[in-house]
Formats: C-alpha cells, sequence, structure tokens
C-alpha cells in the first residue's frame, strides 16, 4: 500500500484549475501554450489559382483564421526599370504594354504624358481623344477581367465565361487601331502610332449600344446573388482614413468612401471635356469594389460616346519629326523625311534633362512614370509607380482576423496583376 | 547651410497655387536645401535630418494635409559625393496638390524611415533598399522584396550590370536550380548614341573643304581649327 502524497503544482494538470486560482505566470504559460499548438505558418501560392499569377503569400493560421499574412512579391520581377535605362524613349514604350498586361494602353498613357512633358509638346486634338477612348475601352476590359476572376475565384464560372466574349469584342477594336491584340504599343510620345482605320468609330459606337445587356447580364448574377454577398460584403474593410494612409487609388480608394479621380481632379488629355460621374463606395468592403468597378463601368461607356462624338478628323501625331516618324508615302520621296525616319529608329530623340512625376487614372489607380531624363536619347530613370504594389501591401491589415477563405476575396477586390506590381 | 538656398517662382498662372506653398515653405521651415518648381511641380530638396520633421509637417498642416505618399523611390548618380537621391512623390488629396521631396545620401548613412507618418512606406524603403542598397534607419522590415531569394547586389546602381552576375537554371541531372555566371553568346552591345558630329560645322581636317564650300567668311581661324 503505497504512502499519500500531496499533489506537487508539476503533477496536477494546469488546464483543470480556474484561472483565477493560479499564479499569473502559470497564466501566462498556459496563454503562450494554446498559441504553439494552434498557429501554423502555410504557403498561399505562388501556384494557386486565386492567388492572381504568381504571388506567394506566407499565411500564419490560427486555425482557420489568418493571423498575420507575409506577401512575397517578385516572382515575376523582370528588371523593366533597369531595361529601360538602356533602351531610347521609342524602344522604352512597349515594356508599359507588358507591365499591366490586362490594361496596356493606360500604362502607355503615363510613359507618354510623361515623355511629352519633358520634351515640351502636346498631342494634337485628333490623337487625345482617341487616347481617352481607348483609355476607356482598356478600362472596361480591365474592369471586365477583374470583376469576372473575382467571381470565379468565389465560385462563380458564369460570369467569366460571358465577359470573355465581352472583352475579344473590346480587343478586336484594340487590333484594329494598333495591330495588337494585347500589346498594343500605340500610345506614343506626341500622340497616337496611326490613325483609327475607317469605320471603327461607328463599330464603337454601335457597340456602347449592346455592352449595357451585358452588364445588366453580369449585374443580375452577382449583384443581389445570395452567395456573392455572403462572400464578400462587410470582408476586407478599409475606412477612408486607412486607404489614404496605405496609399490607396482608383475603385480601391473610392470603394472607401473617398471621391477621388485623377481623370477630374488632375485631367490629363481631354478629360476635363467630359462628363462623368465618380461612383463611390461607403463601406469600404469587397463588395463595394465591386460595385464601384461595375457603375466605373457605365461611366467608361458614357466616356467612350462622348469621345465618338467630339472626335474630329486631323493629325493624330505632333508634325515635328524629330518627335515622330514621317508618313511612310513621303519617306519614298523626300530625303530629308528618309533622314528623320533613319535617325528616329537608331538614335531615336533626345530629351532635355529634367525630372517629372506623371500619372493617370489606370483602371487599378494612380499608375504614375518617375521619369529622369539628362539630355540623351534614354532615360536616366524611369521608376515606375505601380498600383497594386500598394494594396498587396496593405493585405496583412485587410485579411486580419478573417477566414482563408476570405484572404481569396480580398486579393480578387484589390485587382492585383503581378506583371504590374513586380515590374 | 542657409535657409532655402533659393526659390524659383513659377511664370506661368497655373502654377501660381504651388508657388504660393513654395514661398510658405521657405519663410517657415528650415532645414530645406532649396525650393523649386520645375516643370510646373514643386520639388523641395532636404537635409536628411530634417526630413522626418518636414514629413510629419506636410502631413499634419492644415495648410499641406499630404495625406498620401505615393511613391518612393531612388536615383543613382555615381559621380556624385552622396551618390543616391531619395524621392518622396506626396500627394494632397483636399488641395489637390503634388509634392516632391528629395533629400540625399550614400552606400552607409542611413535615411529616417518614414513609416510611422505613412504606414505604406515599407514597401517602398524594402524596394529602395533592394534595388540601390539605401539603407533606413527604424524601418524594423528591411528585407529584400522585388529579387530573387540570397540574391546579392542592388541592381538599379548604375555600376551594376544590364545582364546581372549569376543566371539560373534548372539542371536536370542534378534535379535542382543551379545558379551560374553570366555567360553570352553573343557580346552585350550598348550603343553610343550621342552624335559626334552634330552642331560641330567643321569636322578635323575637312576645314579646307568646308572654306571652299561656305566661302571665305566662313573660314576657320586656326587657332579654332587646331
Amino acid at each position: 500500500m503505497s504512502e499519500y502524497k500531496a499533489p506537487t503544482e508539476a503533477s496536477l494538470d494546469l488546464a483543470d484549475i480556474p484561472e483565477a486560482l493560479l499564479p499569473e505566470a502559470a497564466v501566462e504559460e498556459r496563454a503562450l501554450r494554446t498559441v504553439e499548438i494552434d498557429s501554423h505558418a502555410m504557403n498561399f501560392g505562388p501556384q494557386h489559382p486565386a492567388a492572381h499569377g504568381v504571388l506567394r503569400m506566407v499565411l500564419e493560421m490560427d486555425g482557420e483564421v489568418v493571423a498575420r499574412a507575409d506577401p512575397h512579391v517578385g516572382l515575376l520581377h523582370r528588371g523593366t526599370e533597369k531595361l529601360i535605362e538602356y533602351k531610347t524613349y521609342m524602344k522604352a514604350l512597349p515594356y508599359f504594354d507588358r507591365l499591366d498586361y490586362v490594361s496596356p494602353m493606360c500604362e502607355e498613357h503615363a510613359f507618354a504624358l510623361a515623355v511629352e512633358k519633358l520634351l515640351g509638346v502636346t498631342a494634337p486634338e485628333r490623337a487625345q481623344w482617341i487616347r481617352v477612348m481607348f483609355a476607356e475601352i482598356t478600362r472596361i476590359l480591365n474592369h471586365i477581367l477583374n470583376v469576372t476572376s473575382f467571381a470565379l475565384d468565389c465560385g462563380g464560372l458564369t460570369p467569366s465565361l460571358w465577359g470573355y466574349e465581352e472583352r475579344e469584342i473590346l480587343m478586336e477594336f484594340y487590333e484594329a487601331a494598333s495591330g495588337a491584340r494585347l500589346h498594343a504599343n500605340y500610345f506614343r510620345p506626341g500622340g497616337v502610332a496611326r490613325d483609327l482605320p475607317d469605320g471603327l468609330i461607328e463599330k464603337i459606337q454601335s457597340w456602347t449600344t449592346t455592352f449595357p445587356t451585358f452588364l445588366d447580364d453580369m449585374e443580375g448574377l452577382l449583384t443581389e446573388n445570395r452567395i456573392w454577398k455572403q462572400r464578400t460584403v462587410g470582408i476586407g474593410t478599409f475606412s477612408a482614413e486607412q486607404a489614404m494612409a496605405w496609399g490607396f487609388s482608383g475603385p480601391c480608394l473610392r470603394g472607401s468612401g473617398v471621391p477621388w479621380d485623377l481623370r477630374r481632379s488632375q485631367p490629363y488629355d481631354k478629360y476635363a471635356e467630359v462628363d462623368f460621374k465618380i461612383p463611390v463606395g461607403r463601406n469600404g468592403d469587397c463588395y463595394d469594389r465591386y460595385l464601384v468597378r461595375v457603375a466605373e463601368m457605365r461611366e467608361s461607356l458614357r466616356i467612350i460616346q462622348q469621345a465618338c462624338d467630339k472626335i474630329r478628323p486631323g493629325p493624330v501625331k505632333v508634325v515635328d519629326h524629330k518627335i515622330t516618324p514621317p508618313p511612310r508615302r513621303e519617306m519614298k520621296r523626300s530625303m530629308e523625311a528618309l533622314i528623320h525616319h533613319f535617325k528616329l529608329y537608331t538614335e531615336g530623340y533626345h530629351v532635355p534633362a529634367g525630372a517629372t512625376y506623371t500619372t493617370v487614372e489606370s483602371p487599378k489607380g494612380e499608375f504614375g512614370v518617375y521619369l529622369v531624363a539628362d539630355g540623351s536619347n534614354k532615360p536616366y530613370r524611369c521608376k515606375i509607380r505601380p498600383t497594386g504594389f500598394a494594396h498587396l501591401q496593405a493585405m496583412d491589415v485587410l485579411a486580419h482576423r478573417h477566414m482563408l477563405a476570405d484572404a481569396v476575396s480580398i486579393i480578387g477586390s484589390l485587382d492585383l496583376v503581378f506583371g504590374e506590381v513586380d515590374r | 547651410m542657409t535657409d532655402a538656398a533659393y526659390v524659383s517662382l513659377p511664370a506661368d498662372r497655373t502654377a501660381a497655387r504651388l508657388g504660393v506653398l513654395a514661398v510658405r515653405f521657405t519663410t517657415t521651415f528650415t532645414g530645406l536645401d532649396s525650393v523649386g518648381i520645375e516643370k510646373g511641380e514643386l520639388v523641395l530638396r532636404v537635409r536628411r535630418d530634417r526630413l522626418l520633421d518636414l514629413m510629419l509637417r506636410l502631413r499634419d498642416d492644415p495648410g499641406f494635409r499630404f495625406e498620401q505618399m505615393m511613391d518612393l523611390c531612388g536615383v543613382d548618380f555615381p559621380a556624385r559625393r552622396e551618390r543616391f537621391e531619395v524621392v518622396y512623390n506626396l500627394l494632397s488629396l483636399t488641395h489637390n496638390n503634388r509634392i516632391r521631396v528629395i533629400t540625399t545620401t550614400d552606400e552607409t548613412q542611413p535615411v529616417p524611415s518614414v513609416h510611422r507618418i505613412w504606414p505604406c512606406a515599407t514597401w517602398w524603403e524594402r524596394e529602395c533598399y533592394d534595388l540601390f542598397g539605401v539603407v533606413f534607419s527604424g524601418q524594423p522590415d528591411l528585407r529584400r522584396i522585388l529579387t530573387d531569394y540570397g540574391f546579392e547586389g542592388h541592381p538599379l546602381r548604375k555600376d551594376f550590370p544590364l545582364t546581372g552576375h549569376v543566371e539560373m537554371r534548372y539542371d536536370a541531372d542534378r534535379r535542382a536550380c543551379i545558379y551560374e555566371p553570366v555567360s553570352l553568346t553573343q557580346d552585350f552591345r550598348n550603343f553610343d548614341f550621342e552624335s559626334p558630329w552634330e552642331g560641330v560645322l567643321t569636322l578635323p581636317g575637312d576645314e579646307k573643304v568646308h572654306e571652299t564650300r561656305q566661302g571665305p567668311e566662313y573660314r576657320v581661324p586656326p587657332e579654332a581649327a587646331r
């Protein structure tokens, strides 16, 4: 028969004793132990269909709840800024198509405006209207892809199937204008590469009458959809102050209730002459960002219609052949035109020394180019201000204490394209 | 160093608002190297040690209210004593203004981090550190961001070669990604397009031909020809 022993502290199971009866150190130890057991880190991506490309996100999970999100970017880093330093201004332009490959022309727009500012030239009226028109077509292209793939992430397959069909029509406009469906290389410093083919404006006009039907159909699938709202309403909420502090712009900023649009506040090209509204969200959640994008598509449509009405025949690039190439037929006859052509396509033009930070309202938000010229034919430094970079950075705050599935919704609503984030 | 070395005022009326801001800076803030309007954009050059004071003021002063830091980037000028410019592009939504704040540093001198003023600065500072090697003091998360894991060097410095130093490929035999020194099948060609004969009327050794073509009044004086 064994002797009775008084229970020591070590032999007791601490978990069985109420917290109030334990010394403070033991309570702390218990809390520490709980965290160690439950939390684990996991990799979201880089090979994940909802990561929208090559995002690797290290998620520290607390059960199924995200405790900390650490996005690792740069898997698509191609050194665009370094490459541009070794190219002439003309050769640097196509790199911009490849940044945000969902909205190529808007990226070109920023670079073209920056170079124009340093050169001190202004594109002719018609070129500005063409740019406005195609920038808005690009916005619709981008928003269709974003909204529908966002729905795809949340389990809705149909919108993306419909959306791709609609995008194909828009990319035919791209092809008609520039010759390429995606990497357009169309907006050039000093205007656009070439004039629109005959009949394209009428085609665009007739498309603007059919597109609202698509939008209505798509909204019919999503806007009041119970599952869609369960996945997006109240998820990833950001207040206006937070959105400003984290450098948000575009639909993400407007979704949080800040009526800020560079097309209105700092208009470039012909945006001062078109009439459009700026949709603003109220709650700053994923659903509001979705609603803002849909409403923006309708406004873009109005801008395209106005551009179609207001566009007049005229030159589409500045006539200074030191900057823009002469027409091909002239080249065959005029020695001077031939020399200009040769010089432009080998040496390129020299941009006077100076620096500018030029921005456009790209579909994702503020896309900026900080261009430093040293008077030579190559940019000394070309910093690209990607939009998604700032949005992705807030992922840790946005996804904090959300479920894992909600992190997918948040990524979808931020509209990330890694060609742009990683550069 | 004097306060606000100079103010260059704008010629056109559209930039007048920025001009008013520029004057306010020179009259109320010490430690600025220069305030100017370059290409219609307000540019402030500030000493490193005064950066945080200035930034805090820019954000909180009701007259400025630069709520957003849109961009931070480095620029490398290897010939300068402090070779890096760190450029902050700020945006005021309240007043619809932009401002560019520029400070300088070298490879070792740290720039004070502004991540407590704008939380979004963290990634921009990480990027600047990654690409230029600029160190930010007070930044708790100064990891590389855009380059590969284990990358060496700072690729956007002017003395970093465009091709880089190493290239990576998958080795099927070893079943691993391996890094090797870059080997180019064709030499890297960087053409010098600075036209040597633009603006020069007479090519060296061609003075006689030039004279006969242009007439005697265009005769090159012998000392200039040399």
